[in-house]
């Protein structure tokens, strides 16, 4: 069990972390290689200002025509992501390994809020995931990969929150946690995961097209 | 469509295709759709059928573009026919659905990537291919030959003068200020829109041209996924204009004709930087200038009196930026307007759009039945004249107006400026005592 933690918190670690951002950064250079030759159009109507609303728009809650229609899921969806980085970026467990290692210090929450977020972000996975399953025009669209990635991306929280309050063998617990986020962390430069960075691209572009071309809200 | 059936597919010529549309966004786009669902709300084919899921966007995409990603190409003819289905059959490419998506995935070029994969092993609605046939004879869709053309212009320049003096239809004048293209159904079977084109700008004192070649700013091509005639019909326009050398070519009111010219034609023409070689204005921004500016004054007795609303054109307002144009001058021309909802940029399409006109009788059905979207909104808003700024949503509201009992009186701006105008007196018909003038 030693040796095993020994190595997911060491060299796997490292290797997760080294795909996950080398990942993006190639997919995002391939991209944009392609897009010079390819999408013209993207360049040929930059303008900064529709790129920016075109994307703050959908960075806040109900910031859009869409969203407002749907604004339990657009809530929970919001709810979902805010959790998502925050509870892992500014839990105490994890900066205290970051200032052991590497002498980084990142301001940390409470462990009863960190609790309640990760509590919370269940919840909302729950829905999105049950939404998945209820609504037609999701559900039609949805494969089994879709249904993995959720489930991928709900497991860190689960076996982190069940590790902390020590439910079940806690360094069997503690390993899950470690192994399935790099699991996670390994897949997002291959999937739709990746969104965490193409969002914004992607939105800058539907900025120019409809916005600087034709003077129309893209939200 | 069933001839082509039984030809064998050409695999390479998808791939290369696909590998020449593999461009970054696409493949952005594919890879990014997080299946989430919010593009089906926007989608009017998907609420006028209960919220059929297989209607959503999204759905759309993933059943024909994204399959032929995913199997490389590798298609059999059942699989593009039922792409046809989808991609003429249930969407019109109005781009409503990428104002709904998160990541603000441009839907509607997927859909015409596809639509240039089936028309490149000749599959495509045969009304559109009958056209295409035409474009390359004649340059236009209808196959009207040039001494047609020219002939209708002069024939309607000689109806005008009992209403107009002075009024005269120039045809490729050098040097012109504007030159004024239509659509075909105008000279062969509305000839009398040219001839209230020709009023407007005979009271405007407009500097304005024909061209006898380049005429035709339609381009149905676009919808029928072939690209290098797309990009041939604009070029010929563009290249008639640089001849005359005048400053800008003006639309008729036609909405996927202002697309074609300024926003897509550049790029299916080969002009990398996106833009017209020459400056492109259409009608509804013309005839909102000439009333804001004074050139044309509306007499207001003659202001409509009976609750008024308006099309917005997918390709004039959302597509066009020219939503909030047509809104000022109906507050010269109208006394009572009322709006649709939604409206302006977020307007639901006629359902007419991306080629259904043209492709006739095979998707009348279906577009009369996605068509309730539109026929709803416009008898909540309670008018009882609508006013179109474009020829295929002229046609398919005129249907609608029949199918669901709209009760409308259907007119384009050209013929409501043209009724509620004043004619200055240097304007006014010369009279004559020529027997041959008293014919009315």
């Amino acid at each position: 069990m030693n040796e095993l933690y020994d190595f997911l918190s060491g060299p796997a670690l490292w290797a997760a972390f080294i795909v996950f951002i080398i990942g993006l950064v190639v997919r995002v250079a391939y991209l944009f290689g392609l897009s010079r030759e390819r999408d013209r159009v993207f360049y040929n109507h930059v303008d900064l200002k529709w790129a920016l609303r075109s994307i703050g728009h959908w960075l806040v809650p109900l910031g859009s025509v869409s969203l407002r229609a749907q604004p339990l899921f657009s809530i929970a969806f919001f709810v979902f992501h805010i959790c998502l980085f925050g509870v892992p970026l500014f839990l105490l467990a994890h900066n205290t390994l970051w200032k052991e290692a590497f002498g980084i210090r990142i301001p940390s929450m409470s462990d009863s809020l960190a609790d309640i977020l990760t509590i919370v972000f269940m919840v909302t996975a729950v829905f999105l995931l049950v939404r998945r399953l209820v609504r037609p025009e999701v559900r039609i669209l949805t494969t089994a990969w879709d249904y993995f990635l959720i489930l991928l991306t709900s497991a860190p929280f689960l076996t982190g929150f069940l590790a902390y309050h020590q439910v079940g063998p806690y360094k069997l617990m503690l390993i899950l946690h470690i192994f399935l986020s790099e699991i996670l962390l390994v897949v997002i430069p291959f999937s739709k995961l990746g969104h965490i960075i193409l969002f914004f691209p992607s939105r800058a572009f539907i900025g120019f097209e409809m916005g600087t071309r034709r003077g129309v809200r893209t939200w | 469509m069933s001839e082509t059936l039984q030809k064998p597919i050409n695999t390479k010529a998808i791939k290369e295709l696909l590998d020449m549309n593999d461009s970054a966004r696409i493949r952005m786009w594919l890879s990014i759709c997080s299946r989430c669902g919010l593009c089906a709300e926007s989608c009017f084919f998907y609420l006028a059928k209960n919220k059929d899921p297989e209607l959503s966007p999204a759905y759309k995409v993933k059943a024909t573009l994204g399959e032929i990603f995913r199997r490389n190409g590798e298609v059999d003819r059942e699989f593009l026919q039922k792409a046809y289905d989808i991609i003429w059959g249930q969407c019109t490419m109005c781009k409503r659905c990428s104002l709904y998506c998160p990541f603000g995935i441009d839907i509607a070029t997927m859909i015409a990537t596809m639509r240039a994969v089936c028309n490149s092993q000749g599959i495509a609605p045969e009304g559109l291919l009958r056209t295409s046939d035409n474009y390359r004879d004649t340059g236009n869709q209808m196959g009207m030959s040039t001494e047609d053309f020219v002939e209708t212009c002069s024939w309607m320049a000689e109806e005008s003068a009992d209403e107009m003096g002075g009024l005269t239809i120039p045809v490729d004048k050098q040097g012109a200020r504007i030159m004024y293209t239509v659509n075909p159904r105008e000279p062969m079977y509305y000839p009398q829109d040219i001839a209230m084109a020709a009023k407007i700008f005979t009271v405007a004192e407009e500097d304005w041209t024909v061209p006898s070649t380049g005429w035709d700013c339609t381009n149905l091509a676009m919808f029928a996924g072939d690209r290098g005639l797309a990009g041939q019909i604009v070029k010929n326009m563009y290249q008639k204009a640089l001849e005359l050398g005048v400053q800008a070519i003006a639309i008729t009111e036609c909405g996927h004709a202002y697309r074609s010219a300024l926003f897509e034609g550049p790029y299916m023409a080969g002009y990398r930087d996106g833009k017209p070689p020459i400056p492109i204005i259409h009608s509804v921004r013309l005839f909102y200038e000439y009333l804001r500016d004074g050139r044309i004054k509306i007499d207001p007795d003659k202001m409509l009196e009976e609750p008024v609303t308006y099309q917005d054109a997918c390709n004039i307002s959302r597509n066009g930026g020219l939503w909030k144009e047509g809104r000022e001058i109906i507050k010269y021309i109208a006394k009572d307007f009322r709006d649709m909802e939604p409206n302006s940029e977020l307007n639901h399409c006629c359902g007419g759009g991306g080629g259904f006109i043209p492709m006739g009788a095979e998707f009348k059905k279906r577009r009369m039945e996605s068509g309730r979207i539109k026929a709803e909104q416009i008898k909540a808003t309670g008018a009882k004249t609508i006013i179109v700024p474009c020829h295929n949503c002229f046609d398919q509201i005129k249907d609608l107006n029949k199918e669901y009992d709209l009760g409308l009186k259907i007119v384009s701006f050209k013929e409501v400026i043209t009724e509620a105008m004043i004619i200055p007196d240097k304007f006014k018909p010369v009279e004559t005592n020529d027997e041959d003038d008293a014919q009315e």
